[in-house]
């Protein structure tokens, strides 16, 4: 490893200040097994990467620089990425722009359930990722990928347009890095219907109603009927040895990775 | 629940007041800590009062329409009254300027209070809220439903014991961060992994869903004897390029045309209220930015000089001057934004928007410099603003204010005001007439579309407002057309307001204190120079509503304090969520297509109208 | 006149066209003329506030000059010269947070006694809405908003939780991304260094009056060493100011070798640390 660093501030930031920046990203193993370069691919992954159509929608906030990342200052068709369809069945890229409530989660599901594959699904802005700064609220879901797969998590509050066109360009390499022999969308067992969660007494996932059943029915349910507010208070499932060990693995192999050779 | 809260207080005499003169046994009490003063109505004779205030006393304007729980307020109760729902009007006249008058009705839990919709339409969907956020029955209203949660969702989430999936503590800053705060995943709290309780022996295998359904029938279907048609309802939204974000509107339509119209929302609320009153007085200000995302430096100000109302904070002259550049640059790139996205729902897709919105970026950079975010500025403090102007700023500023602004609006208005389709798009369409407006609370640039020459910079004055020349242009048609170009009118006019205050502002070399900020409070809120540590306020008792004239209307914050540090209730009045209800009766009778720019031209940011 | 929306709508855009040349024109010879280059074919263009034509920018090869003050998730400021944290886990931060998005250990001694520093430190930056209040608030600034907006992932979790070794930065990257800032903190720590060096002494030499001479030894050596500590400081502000008098790239350039060389020292040390 040379010492000094050549060419200037980023090239100094990517040397020396590597470890403490988070902008490198870890190719998950599955995916480096399918880095296939032959000229099918090749030809196959530019064309789709280059005339990527998002769908038309907004949420909230993040929504505007969305629009501001779409129009003259910053401009997406220099990605292919102008024609913003307003319907799922002609976008193949779906920016969940904005904080994603329970009301609104049936809807998001159910348009991506329309989109054709090859999908994908940014999620741009802290609340799409992670709830945001309204996470602990009654009506907000803390995430969008707690309801469908997400390919890119763009983290800011709200990510500015080039955060966001930073975070295309991942979708872009992810999409480089697929190739034609394995991805899912000609095989027979397609991919899958996500099912569409309902509007009970509070969200659910109909996948869950056996969990919730145990809990509201079941030996918790006693426990929590004390409480009279109108929901119910669950004591707090800390964190065991076990998961909390699992958890510094996972970041250990995940800082492993991240260090350069 | 205490049973203090649920008990009955003994008959309250009626108290001396001119009003209980013209209703007899109207007011029983008052409450008057050095904030504002609150007359409290005996609940039966509220209609009354209201009548006689309407017809008699010119209070025609139902600003805000909303509701306190005083379960948990320590201490002495309101007014010597003691039960648990707080209900409060604010009501203003347009004709005299001036100050509010501010009602409240206290109820027990249970109870109903008379709905306020047949003397001031406008108290529509904001009783709709309390109903669905409180669990206020009123009675008499013509459509009571849940607004921003859906039907049958569990408990009404504004009490204040009602507690949520996430629930840590009533108040922040939570003990779990610090000094032990390993992180924890708040979804390992649950089982399931998500932001959700469910109530106990409620079991989803038989659980049926209501059947829920928004009645969109106001108008009379056809007469008998005409020729036997049908109605349908047509849906637009909750993801439907037209609707401005998630928003649906529900239409019943003959032909084309549209015999009535419900919005319905809540596909982006939030919870900005209930994080709002665990969230310390200066946590929320960076929230206050997420209401209306275009224009977050007028909602930081709203916030500010509610707080500094509340408080008695005083803020310097520099800062005041900042406050007015930051608030009418909002407004003017708020126009072109609300020009460019009416061109849009007519049907000019994307190019008008684009060039509308190419000096927004101009202004955003602006913002970007000074308070480091282009969006969610979080630039104001109580008693100033942040920091100071970067070194160059003003002038830069000069040079948009003089001459780019000026030039791009007048490109706009050539572009668009003798444009043929907006023309005939706009002239005639969406009509309501101004009496109406008003009585539907209805606020902003659609009165003034409208004739009615009402603006709280002037009839309210705020800030240092009075000392520029402006005027408050009126246009009379009330329709399509006239309502994009008073936006235009309006950015004019907030150009020359700029340009006034880039030329006055005073230097920011002040002796000793920043000029930005205000030295009565020398533990600087929230400002990088004047100290630091002052990021607790606790404003005295009382209650504060204050409203300033944001882009979209009147915007206010309902605000009481017990004392402590986190507000004790925080309200928002959103002019986007309350001008909706217009929407309606100004749809009926136009065609589907119609309805589209309607909404476009009501310019809703629907942060603000779900929070 | 039917017809004549969509005349005057061309002529807009035709002499927007047209004033996107004379733009280019102005900035010739090249695009790039007041550009800073960052190096793989990447500049950070300035946009005057009279260009006319067209605004774009090319990212990812062309950058936006971000302000100073421009924020978008916190970092932990390193300090270089001391070898420590500046952070000395007060928790103020994590009480200002609005989102409460900050969790902080404190470290203890081997008794268990809290000591001024944090064992852990963590931002979930998936909760974080970017308002700066924790810079703004910190008494030692230990915690400033960084630049880097480039952080989208594949995967969110644990990805987007930053633990100390993530956030934490050199002080000299955030005296590169906030030199006036950076400047002004400094002069006022150096002021109270001052006064708190002369209470020191104050101190020392009463104390020294008072007691032995073995402990005279003592306190003479610790006003030695801060005098040097203040020396550096000294030059350090004395080559900022110069920095920051000649604005451009030039200073630019001037204050990114500064923090080259630093930086390679501090590699090096690091190694063999390591070693
Ligand atoms: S991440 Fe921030 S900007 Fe984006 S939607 Fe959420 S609150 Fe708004």
């Amino acid at each position: 490893m040379t010492t000094t660093p050549e060419g200037g501030f980023q090239a100094l930031k990517e040397e020396q200040i590597q470890q403490y920046l988070h902008d490198s990203i870890v190719v998950p193993e599955e995916l480096q097994a399918n880095v296939l370069v032959t000229t099918v691919d090749k030809i196959y992954n530019w064309s789709r990467k280059a005339s990527m159509w998002p769908l038309l929608f907004g949420l909230a906030c993040c929504a505007i620089e969305m629009i501001a990342t779409a129009s003259a200052r910053f401009d997406l068709a220099r990605f292919g990425m102008e024609v913003m369809r307003p319907s799922p069945r002609q976008s193949d890229l779906m920016f969940v722009s904005g904080t994603v409530t329970k009301k609104m989660v049936p809807a998001i599901v159910r348009i991506y359930n329309q989109m054709a594959e090859p999908r994908y699904v940014v999620s741009m802005g802290a609340c799409a990722t992670g709830g945001g700064p309204f996470k602990e609220g009654y009506t907000v879901v803390s995430g969008i990928d707690k309801y469908i797969p997400v390919d890119i998590y763009v983290p800011g509050c709200p990510p500015t347009p080039e955060a966001l066109i930073y975070g295309l360009m991942k979708v872009h390499e992810k999409v480089e890095r697929q190739s034609i022999q394995q991805v899912p969308w000609y095989r027979k067992e397609r991919s899958e219907f996500v099912p569409i969660p309902v509007l009970g007494p509070d969200i659910f996932d109909p996948r869950q109603v056996q969990l919730i059943r145990e809990h509201t029915l079941g030996e918790g349910a006693a426990q929590a009927a004390t409480d009279d507010g109108g929901g119910i208070t669950l004591k707090p499932n800390l964190l065991t040895a076990e998961q909390k060990q699992q958890l510094r693995e996972i970041k250990a192999r995940y800082m492993a990775a991240k260090q350069p050779a | 629940m205490s049973d203090e809260a649920t008990m009955v207080a003994e008959e309250a005499p009626a108290v001396e007041h001119s009003l209980n003169d013209a209703v007899p046994g109207a007011i029983i009490g008052e409450w008057a800590e050095e904030t504002e003063k609150a007359l409290f109505v005996a609940p039966d004779k509220l209609l009354p009062l209201l009548r006689h205030l309407k017809e008699n006393e010119a209070y025609d304007y139902l600003s805000s329409l909303t509701c306190t729980d005083y379960l948990s307020y320590g201490g002495k109760k309101r007014g010597g009254i003691s039960e648990r729902f707080d209900v409060v009007y604010h009501l203003f006249s347009t004709a005299n300027k001036g100050g509010s008058l501010n009602l409240h009705v206290r109820v027990p839990e249970g109870d109903t209070v008379d709905s306020a919709t047949s003397i001031y339409p406008g108290a529509n969907l904001q009783e709709s809220e309390v109903y669905d956020l409180y669990g206020i029955h009123f009675a008499g209203h013509p459509n009571l439903r849940r607004v921003l949660t859906w039907d049958g969702f569990h408990g009404h989430p504004m009490r204040k014991d009602w507690k949520e999936a996430y629930f840590e503590e009533d108040a922040k800053p939570f003990r779990s961060r610090h000094p032990k705060g390993g992180y924890q995943w708040q979804e390992d709290k649950l089982p399931w992994g998500k932001n959700a309780t469910y109530p106990p022996e409620w079991d989803p295998e038989t659980w049926e869903k209501p059947i829920s359904y928004v009645p969109v029938s106001q108008a009379p279907h056809h007469k008998p004897g005409d020729i036997d048609t049908d109605s349908l309802v047509i849906n637009f939204g909750p993801h439907h390029p037209s609707t401005h974000g998630v928003f649906r509107m529900l239409t019943r339509v003959e032909g084309e045309t549209i015999i009535a119209l419900e919005p319905e929302m809540g596909y982006l609320h939030r919870n900005h209220e209930k994080i709002g009153e665990r969230n310390t007085w200066l946590m929320n200000m960076p929230f206050t930015d997420r209401l209306d995302y275009i224009n977050s430096m007028s909602n930081n100000w709203a916030y500010a000089l509610a707080v500094e109302k509340l408080a008695g904070i005083e803020v310097p002259e520099r800062a005041e001057y900042i406050r007015v550049i930051m608030a009418e640059f909002s407004r003017t790139l708020n126009h072109m934004w609300g020009i460019g996205f009416i061109l849009n729902d007519l049907g000019a897709l994307q190019t008008p928007a684009q060039y509308a919105i190419e000096e927004r970026e101009m202004i955003l950079d602006l913002f970007e410099e000074v308070s480091g975010a282009r969006l969610m500025c979080n630039y104001m403090r109580f008693g100033g603003v942040v920091r100071d102007l970067t070194p160059g700023w003003v002038e830069r500023a000069r040079y948009l204010a003089n001459e780019r602004l000026p030039r791009a609006l007048d490109m706009l208005d050539r572009l668009l005001s003798d444009n043929e389709i907006v023309r005939g798009r706009g002239y005639g369409v969406g009509y309501l007439p101004p009496e109406d407006l008003i009585a539907l609370s209805i606020s902003g640039p659609m009165l003034r579309a409208a004739g009615i020459k009402y603006d709280v910079r002037k009839a309210e004055p705020y800030g240092i407002y009075d000392r520029f020349e402006f005027d408050i242009p009126t246009l009379s048609d009330g329709d399509i057309y006239a309502r994009y170009y008073i936006r235009l009118l309006e950015a004019r006019e907030a150009v020359r307001i700029l340009q006034q205050a880039l030329r006055d502002i005073p230097g920011g070399e002040v002796q000793g204190a920043p000029a930005y900020a205000s030295a009565t409070l020398d533990q600087g809120f929230g400002t990088i120079m004047g100290g630091k540590g002052g990021y607790t306020l606790r404003p005295p008792e009382g209650e504060v509503y204050h409203r300033v004239e944001a882009p979209k209307g009147e915007l206010g914050f309902y605000l009481v304090s017990d004392g402590k540090a986190n507000p004790f209730r925080y309200h928002v009045r959103s002019p986007s969520f309350i001008n909706l209800n217009g929407l309606g009766p100004m749809s009926v009778g136009y065609k589907v297509a119609d309805a589209v720019v309607i909404l476009g031209a009501i310019d809703i940011v629907l942060g603000e109208v779900d929070r | 006149m039917f017809g004549s929306g969509l005349l005057k709508g061309l002529g807009v855009t035709i002499k927007h066209i047209a004033e996107t040349y004379i733009d280019d024109g102005k900035d010739s010879p090249s695009r790039y003329e007041n550009s800073i280059d960052l190096g793989n074919g990447r500049k950070i263009i300035r946009q005057s506030m009279d260009q006319e034509g067209l605004l774009t920018i090319q990212y990812p090869e062309e950058r936006r000059l971000l302000p100073e003050r421009f924020r978008y998730i916190p970092m932990l400021i390193w300090d270089t010269e001391k070898n420590e944290d500046r952070c000395t886990a007060c928790g103020i931060c994590a009480k200002v947070c609005p989102p409460q998005c900050i969790w902080i250990v404190r470290d203890s001694d081997d008794a268990g006694k809290p000591i001024t520093r944090p064992a852990e430190f963590y931002i979930d930056i998936s909760v974080c809405m970017s308002c700066s209040f924790c810079a703004e608030f910190c008494p030692f600034d230990a915690i400033k908003m960084n630049h880097d907006f480039e952080l989208a992932v594949y995967d969110r979790y644990p990805n987007l939780i930053y633990d100390k070794a993530e956030l934490t930065v050199p002080v000299e990257y955030y005296a590169t991304l906030w030199p006036v800032q950076y400047e002004q903190e400094e002069t006022v720590r150096h002021q109270k260094e001052e006064e708190d060096k002369r209470k020191a002494e104050e101190k020392a030499r009463k104390a020294a009056e008072k007691k032995a001479a073995a402990e005279a030894d003592k306190s003479a050596d610790k006003p030695k060493r801060s005098s040097e500590e203040i020396q550096a400081l000294k030059e350090r502000a004395a080559a900022a100011a110069k920095a920051k008098q000649s604005d451009g790239a030039d200073a630019k350039k001037a204050r990114l070798e500064e923090l080259k060389r630093k930086a390679a020292e501090r590699a090096k040390q690091r190694r063999e640390n390591d070693e």
